[in-house]
């Protein structure tokens, strides 16, 4: 391997710590036109207290695995293949009644849209307040003051006042608070938290993110952190997983992901991003095409139609044979170690800086 | 609305005439609010616009940033006269367009073209592609030489299009494609200048680049003047030579690429550029202060007084209460670089000796876990 990996920082893939496992995940589902593969043979470890984040444009299957995770995704439609073990305790086979018990307990989830994520019907107090009388058989009061004490902690102001108003009359950063505030009531293990800032504005982005991480020291729950932003990302996560396609292309630390990224696609991220600090004059380079159906997806690796390095692999490997990603630190690509390398020093790098 | 404006100089015009293309002043718009039983009465006024001045030179891309319900978009609607103002002056190549009828708007209409946020919805799925890029023409009575049809393939291929695709509906197109169909329906009337209300905002990562070069080669090579209205400051630094940043309705600071982002004064300018996520690894980027503000904006139906910033603002006294701030040139910034403010910060981006944190929850729980180091778990 080269000089820049670091496999020790690497998460342990088949490490007994890991509080969360996915193993070989795969999520078809059945349409008129044919099966969808979302998510196709993906495999990934959370730790404790550790934040992973998940990169992908859309369609490329990080939203369908959380909600698989929490069990959310519609048995009659769908077929779920694989392994997800949560603290040792297997999720994909689980029955209905034993995931209720770990929804909202033990995993919790941060949706992306709160206007909609919240029912308009129901006071945010009362929908704050149910999941912790159900799972901890607490009173009314015990469940208001533990609502009102959260509602305080995300920064809701008057708290008190606020527990009986409904979600309409909140504004758009104070139900995402209000959303992080019912998350956490049972006091999660583990936060998914699906695109958690996109419906928000970026000075309130920047206030939530900085809330999250600050209430992840206090609260030490486990994040998988979804997104499309690698910005917001390299602010948020510990580990990354890029993924494309319903498969993972790229893992390892932030710091290695983003600072020495060897995936042809992460590339094409990194220097498709418009940056405050980079130079004006020079364009952007895009990734070209679309990204593809994933009803009929390209043979192969996934991302060789869009690649521009597909031609550095001899013969016919890159439309040929999916390339495997490796465990810990590792890229899903044709390419030698070696060949990344200096294509990233010699193309890459320098348009990012 | 106060008196002493300077207009923004011109610059970075390639024009060779020194009047603006578009010159908005004060302008204004108030969306009503009906209440009561049984005879709804105008009970107030959502205050979208409030007395903005803007300047578009011939050629020239203006940025126009700011968050949702700042009246961005709503701006971008005035000047194309998708809708009414309620006061203020609206000049396009000389000409006063602010209350012009349908009749007289007809060969400016041709002229000032708009590109829309959500490429899902600004097509219309019973028309093919090619009606689609040949109703501006149709509706003006243009004839281009060799045909309309022949117009469109030429269009559909400058923006990246096969040609071949004249006869094909929008649902076959991806969100990227559908973007540049709606490029190539504002291009049909070679017109002079564009508004693009948040053109790319709707695209996945990958493809906004596709778009955001498309459309600086449009700019480049047919010289076409942009309104560039977006919310993401990355992109329109990308774009636009000039920037203006609105704030509740109105222009809080406007200056060129370099004076906004470098060399900020406006203490809401400096708060959205610290809120921007940048991918910082190994801490080699420009060391930048962090602000965090606190809340959400207010409502615009009963905005604060004086200085609209003032509730959220960090360096706030009484006289932004009662003194609303002119949109002036402060001593030490460069001729055309405006900043409505009091008390204006210091002209850089660089990190702070303290933090700006507004938002209460932030502090308490940023002290908290400064004075006992070890996370506990309650």
């Amino acid at each position: 391997m080269t000089t820049l990996t670091k496999t020790e920082d690497a998460p342990a893939p088949t490490g007994p710590e890991s509080f969360l496992s996915v193993r070989d995940l795969k999520v078809q589902f059945s349409t008129e036109d044919g099966i969808v593969k979302a998510v196709d043979g993906l495999s990934f470890d959370v730790e404790r207290g550790k934040t992973l984040g998940i990169v992908g444009e859309s369609g490329s299957g990080k939203s369908v695995t959380n909600l698989t995770i929490l069990g959310l995704h519609n048995p009659r439609t769908s077929t779920v293949d694989g392994e997800i073990v949560l603290d040792g305790k297997e999720l994909v086979t689980a029955t209905e009644r034993e995931l209720e018990q770990l929804r909202g307990n033990k995993m919790a989830m941060i949706f992306q849209d709160p206007l909609t994520a919240l029912s308009p019907f129901y006071t945010v107090g009362r929908q704050l307040s149910e999941p912790f009388m159900k799972h901890r058989g607490a009173s009314k009061k015990e469940a208001k003051d533990r609502a009102i004490q959260l509602l305080e902690k995300v920064g809701i102001p008057q708290p008190k006042a606020r527990f009986d108003d409904y979600p309409h009359q909140f504004s758009g950063g104070m139900r995402q608070r209000a959303m992080i505030a019912m998350a956490l009531m049972c006091d999660p293990e583990l936060l998914i938290a699906d695109e958690p800032t996109t419906a928000l504005d970026v000075t309130v982005q920047a206030q939530i993110l900085d809330l999250l991480k600050d209430l992840q020291q206090e609260f030490g729950s486990a994040i998988i952190f979804i997104t499309h932003d690698l910005g917001v990302i390299s602010n948020m996560a510990d580990d990354l997983l890029v993924m494309y396609a319903g498969r993972a292309v790229e893992r390892g630390s932030v710091r290695e992901v983003l600072g020495a990224p060897k995936h042809p696609y992460t590339w094409g991220l990194l220097s498709s991003m418009p940056r405050l600090d980079g130079d004006i004059n020079e364009a952007l380079e895009p990734i070209p095409g679309s990204p593809p159906s994933l009803l009929n997806p390209p043979s192969g690796c996934p991302f060789h139609p869009r690649c521009a390095f597909k031609d550095e692999v001899p013969g016919t490997l890159c439309t040929d044979s999916r390339p495997p990603l490796g465990e810990g630190r590792a890229s899903a690509c044709h390419l030698t170690a070696e060949q990344k390398q200096t294509i990233f020093i010699d193309k890459i790098q320098p348009r990012l800086r | 609305m106060s008196d002493n404006l300077t207009l923004p100089a011109q610059q970075g015009s390639a024009g060779t005439s020194t009047e603006p293309l578009l010159k908005v002043e004060g302008l204004t718009k108030h969306f009503p609010i009906y209440g009561g039983f049984p005879i709804k009465r105008k009970v107030g006024a959502v205050q979208a616009v409030d007395g903005v001045d803007l300047t578009v030179g011939v050629g020239e891309s203006v940025g126009l940033v700011g968050e949702s319900g700042c009246g961005k978009s709503t701006t971008g609607r005035l000047i194309t006269r998708l809708l009414e103002p309620t006061d203020g002056k609206i000049t396009y190549a000389g000409q006063d367009i602010t209350h012009a009828s349908r009749r007289q708007l007809a060969p400016v209409r041709s002229e000032i073209q708009m590109i829309f946020q959500d490429p899902y919805s600004s097509l219309n799925p019973r028309q093919t592609v090619g009606s689609i890029i040949k109703s501006p023409m149709e509706v003006n009575g243009i004839e281009p030489e060799g045909g309309q049809e022949k117009k469109v393939r030429e269009l559909l291929e400058l923006v990246g299009l096969n040609p071949e695709h004249y006869n094909r509906f929008p649902h076959e197109f991806s969100g990227g494609q559908r973007q540049r169909i709606g490029v190539a329906r504002a291009l049909a009337l070679q017109p002079k200048l564009i508004v693009a209300d948040e053109p790319v905002s709707a695209l996945d990562v990958s493809i906004q680049a596709q778009v955001v070069n498309l459309l600086k080669k449009v700019q480049d090579e047919l010289g076409i003047a942009f309104l560039f209205i977006a919310h993401d400051l990355a992109v329109v630094r990308h774009f636009s030579q000039r920037v203006a940043v609105m704030y509740l309705g109105k222009v809080v600071e406007v200056g060129d690429r370099e004076s906004i982002y470098n060399r900020p004064r406006h203490p809401y300018t400096h708060a959205l550029l610290s809120a921007v996520p940048e991918v910082d690894i190994d801490g080699t980027g420009p060391n930048r202060e962090r602000i965090r503000l606190s809340g959400d904006v207010p409502s615009p139906i009963l905005p604060p007084s004086g200085c609209r910033f003032r509730t959220r603002c960090w360096k706030a006294q009484d006289k932004c209460a009662t003194d609303e701030p002119p949109l002036v040139q402060i001593s030490g910034n460069k001729a055309g670089h405006l900043t409505a403010c009091h008390f204006p910060e210091d002209p850089t981006t660089e990190a702070r000796d303290e933090d700006v944190v507004m938002d209460p929850a932030l502090l308490a729980l940023e002290d908290a876990a400064e004075s006992d180091t070890v996370p506990t778990k309650d």
